[in-house]
Formats: C-alpha cells, sequence, structure tokens
C-alpha cells in the first residue's frame, strides 16, 4: 500500500509498503532517514523516538498505515526547526554538544527528540525548567550503555537554561559545561 | 495482510463482523511487537486510531465513561481526581512514549494478568463495555477475565470502553518491578475504600492465570477498618490484610519471580496501599470538617 506522510515539514510517499510494516521501518528504509534508530523493536529502548502529530511514540510501535496522513517529525527535522529560524543545531542538540552527553551516538535521536518534547511542555510552556526528577521521569523510556546519563541530564539542564534564558551569543564552548 | 482503516465506530464495529480475525490494533504497543518478532502473521489489521469516540471520556450518570483508546499520558494529566487508581497505574505504565500511545483498551484486549490497568479495573468495580454490530453489552471487570489471555469479549466485538463508578473514598495502586520504568510488574496490588458502602475493593496483578481479586482480604478490612475516624489500622490488622491479599494470588515461578516473592511482595503492598489510603481517609475527612 502506499503511506502518505507530513515528514518534517515535506509531503513524502512511500510506495509497496507492507500492511504490517512499522514506521520506524518506512522512515529509514524507505524514505532514507535514518537517524530514528532500529535496536530493540518493541518499545523498551526509545531510540526511534519521533513527534507523531506533535506527540512523542516509539516508531516502531506504530504501524506505518496509522500514520498514514499525519506528521511526523524525527531528528532530522530537529535542526531546520532552530531557535532563529536558520539553519543550525537547536538549542538541545547544542546542549548535548556542549555538555559531552555523546558517546556511541546510537541513543542520542531518540534522547534529542524525547528532550526536545520535555522542554517544549516545561520551560518553553511558561512552567520553568525541569526538575531533576521530572527529566529522569521524561527520559526513562530511553536507553543509553555509554554514558550513565549524568553528561544527559546535565546537557537537558544546559538546554532548559539556554531556552529560559537564551543560548549565549557566539554559541556555547564545547566541553564546558563538564 | 489487510490493512483495515475505519473512519468510524460504525464502519469499525461492520468491519470486525466482516472479520473477526482481524487484529484490532491501537497504541500497537503489544500488536507491533507480535509483528515485529514474526510472533503473529493475523490475515488483517484493524486500525481503530481513526475512530474519535474510542478517545473520548465523559460523564456516564455517576460513573466517568472513559472511552478504549484514550492514552495513558491523558488519564494521568486529566483524570487523576475522576479515576485516582487507574492514574496511579497509567503513571507506572512503562515510558512517556509508551503511555502516549498505550490505552485501557489495549490492556483489556491483550488481558495479560500483568496489565497495569486491572487491578484499578477490579479494585473500584469498573464495568467493560463491549459492542459488536449486534449490540452494546456492559461486563463487570471482575466477570471480563476468563482465563490467561482468555475474556468475555467474542471474536465480532470491539472494547468500547470502560465505566469507572465515581470515587467514594481513597483509591491507591502500587507495583513491583525491577526499576522505576519501563518494566512488566512482578506483582502489582490497588485498593479501593468506599465510605459511604464500608467497603473495600481489592485488585491484584501479575500473580495468577487472570487478574485477580481477594475477597476475604476485601470482607476483612471492610470489618476491621476505623470507617468513624481512620485510624491507622493495627500492625496486626495490617498484617492480616497483607497475608489474606497473599492468600488470593495464584503465582506462578517465571522470569520475572518466583511465586513465594511475588506472595511476599503483594502482602508488602497490600499493607503499603492500606497505610496511604487510611491517611488519605483521615485527610479527607479533615478537609470536609
Amino acid at each position: 500500500m502506499r503511506v502518505t506522510m507530513t515528514v518534517n515539514g515535506h509531503r513524502m510517499d512511500a510506495d509497496d509498503v507492507w500492511e504490517g510494516e512499522s514506521l520506524l521501518y518506512v522512515l529509514r528504509e524507505r524514505l532514507g532517514l535514518a537517524g530514528s534508530k532500529n535496536a530493540c523493536e518493541q518499545g523498551e529502548c526509545g531510540s526511534c523516538t519521533v513527534f507523531l502529530d506533535e506527540v512523542t511514540v516509539c516508531a516502531c510501535l506504530v504501524a506505518a498505515g496509522q500514520a498514514h496522513g499525519r506528521s511526523v517529525r524525527t531528528v532530522e527535522g530537529l535542526a531546520e526547526a532552530g531557535a532563529d529560524g536558520a539553519p543550525g543545531l537547536s538549542d538541545v542538540q547544542e546542549a548535548f554538544v556542549a555538555a559531552g552527553a555523546v558517546q556511541c551516538g546510537f541513543c542520542t535521536p531518540g534522547l534529542l527528540v524525547q528532550t526536545e518534547d520535555l522542554l517544549r511542555r516545561t520551560v518553553a510552556a511558561g512552567a520553568g525548567a525541569p526538575s531533576d526528577a521530572e527529566i529522569r521521569e521524561a527520559l526513562a523510556g530511553n536507553l543509553c550503555r555509554c554514558t550513565g546519563y549524568e553528561a544527559v541530564i546535565e546537557a537537558v539542564r544546559l538546554a532548559a537554561e539556554w531556552t529560559e534564558r537564551g543560548r549565549p551569543a557566539g554559541g556555547p564552548a564545547r566541553g564546558e559545561a563538564r | 495482510m489487510e490493512f483495515l482503516s475505519p473512519a468510524t465506530w460504525e464502519e469499525a464495529l461492520a468491519a470486525k463482523s466482516a472479520r473477526p480475525d482481524a487484529v484490532p490494533i491501537m497504541g500497537g504497543t503489544d500488536v507491533m511487537v507480535e509483528l515485529n518478532f514474526d510472533r503473529r502473521r493475523p490475515a488483517a489489521l484493524l486500525d481503530l486510531t481513526r475512530v474519535p469516540e474510542l478517545r473520548e471520556w465523559a460523564p456516564d450518570g455517576d460513573r466517568l465513561r472513559l472511552g478504549a483508546g484514550v492514552p495513558y499520558a491523558v488519564i494521568v494529566d486529566r483524570l487523576a481526581d475522576r479515576a485516582p487508581a487507574l492514574a496511579l497505574a497509567s503513571r507506572a505504565v512503562a515510558s512517556p512514549q509508551i503511555r502516549n500511545r498505550g490505552s485501557v483498551g489495549g490492556n483489556l484486549g491483550g488481558a495479560s494478568p500483568a496489565g497495569d490497568a486491572h487491578p484499578p479495573l477490579l479494585a473500584t468495580d469498573a464495568v467493560v463495555e463491549l459492542a459488536s454490530v449486534r449490540g452494546v453489552r456492559r461486563v463487570p471487570a471482575r466477570e471480563f477475565y476468563l482465563g490467561p489471555r482468555r475474556t468475555a469479549r467474542s471474536d465480532d466485538e470491539l472494547i468500547a470502553a470502560v465505566l469507572l463508578p465515581a470515587p467514594a473514598g481513597p483509591q491507591q495502586f502500587a507495583k513491583i518491578g525491577t526499576r522505576n520504568a519501563m518494566v512488566i510488574a512482578v506483582a502489582s496490588f490497588a485498593l479501593a475504600l468506599d465510605a459511604g458502602r464500608r467497603s473495600a475493593g481489592t485488585g491484584i496483578g501479575s500473580a495468577g492465570p487472570t487478574p485477580l481479586r481477594a475477597p476475604e482480604a476485601e470482607e476483612f478490612l471492610a470489618a476491621e477498618f476505623d470507617w468513624a475516624g481512620g485510624r491507622p489500622p493495627s500492625p496486626a490488622v495490617a498484617q492480616e490484610f497483607g497475608a489474606l491479599v497473599a492468600a488470593a494470588a495464584r503465582p506462578i515461578d517465571d522470569v520475572r519471580g518466583s511465586a513465594a516473592y511475588r506472595r511476599h511482595a503483594l502482602s508488602v503492598l497490600a499493607r503499603r496501599t492500606l497505610g496511604w489510603a487510611a491517611a488519605d481517609y483521615r485527610r479527607e475527612m479533615a478537609a470536609c470538617g
């Protein structure tokens, strides 16, 4: 079957989609968007987290046909939506770089999308920066085998601070937060 | 495989009637795992995400009618005061991404004894609304679970909603797993006190072939609880309540825990939830002045 979706603001068609196929497979194998990662295929690891109609989901657990006519935003779409409208990394992405929250990088796309969602619902909505407990709960479905999470949580705090007060001019000094 | 995508509830019921072998899919958190791992190849998937009614909730007499497809995240955010035990259980489901998709209807359809929604539905005496082209029928949750993954739902029926009685006292839920998130329950327990009727409801998860009640524990607590003052239950009462809950379980040894551990965990969960519920009861009394 043919599945048509809006992906990162662009209308895209995927043809010959098998009815039991996941949204993740369509994104990676048919649309060439390999940012969302395929690991557990059972919703346990969060590395395939994307926005589906502005709500975060594990793309491996969405049937492709369920995404037909819907809007999807993947990690590839975060940079396009940079704060000042210009292409470039988002606050969340820059904060992950600055905090050294990336090691092997496999879990990073999912963490970025889930963090983007957390900040949108908290600090960007005027509800203040999320507490550490809120950050841990929000990221509980995103597994990382490298970092031990401390640098990830630091990156989220930093991104929240930048969302609230603006990113320092000239860009952050990379590695500074550690 | 066919992909059926009805836009209305009537179309969905007609599709299920025409294709009783079609597997309903809402959040996909169970069904997609089976497809991804090649464990199941249904002849058809029946996508219910485009049926608006399934995501709605509204009062139904003095009950809350909760559409079967309302995501757990919405129950947590919006319905904690109308369905306290279910909201607590909903927050214990998996991860935010799963709570954004998973729903009570999926828990009921899959009918895993470990499903987090089951103990609150049993404890609060909720009712499951089933529908088909033949009509609508309402089955108490306490009569819905028939065996391992077997329920009162017929092949041509879809789960429309659950009806939740208005809370008439404190409700609690607790769950044991290997960490605080993303776990299938090793054991879970829900408790609902009804101050008007002076009765208690219980629900046990992940410790039997189906979700279970603990009727003897309910009767014991109804008789022993200080309904007039809400005094903390004595250690002896709490101990006996826990023991009766553990005795009602029918657990097995499996990879998540031994039967003995599950019984022990349930006795602890029962005591803890009783203590919390008694504290809530005193707070509510004080608030009502």
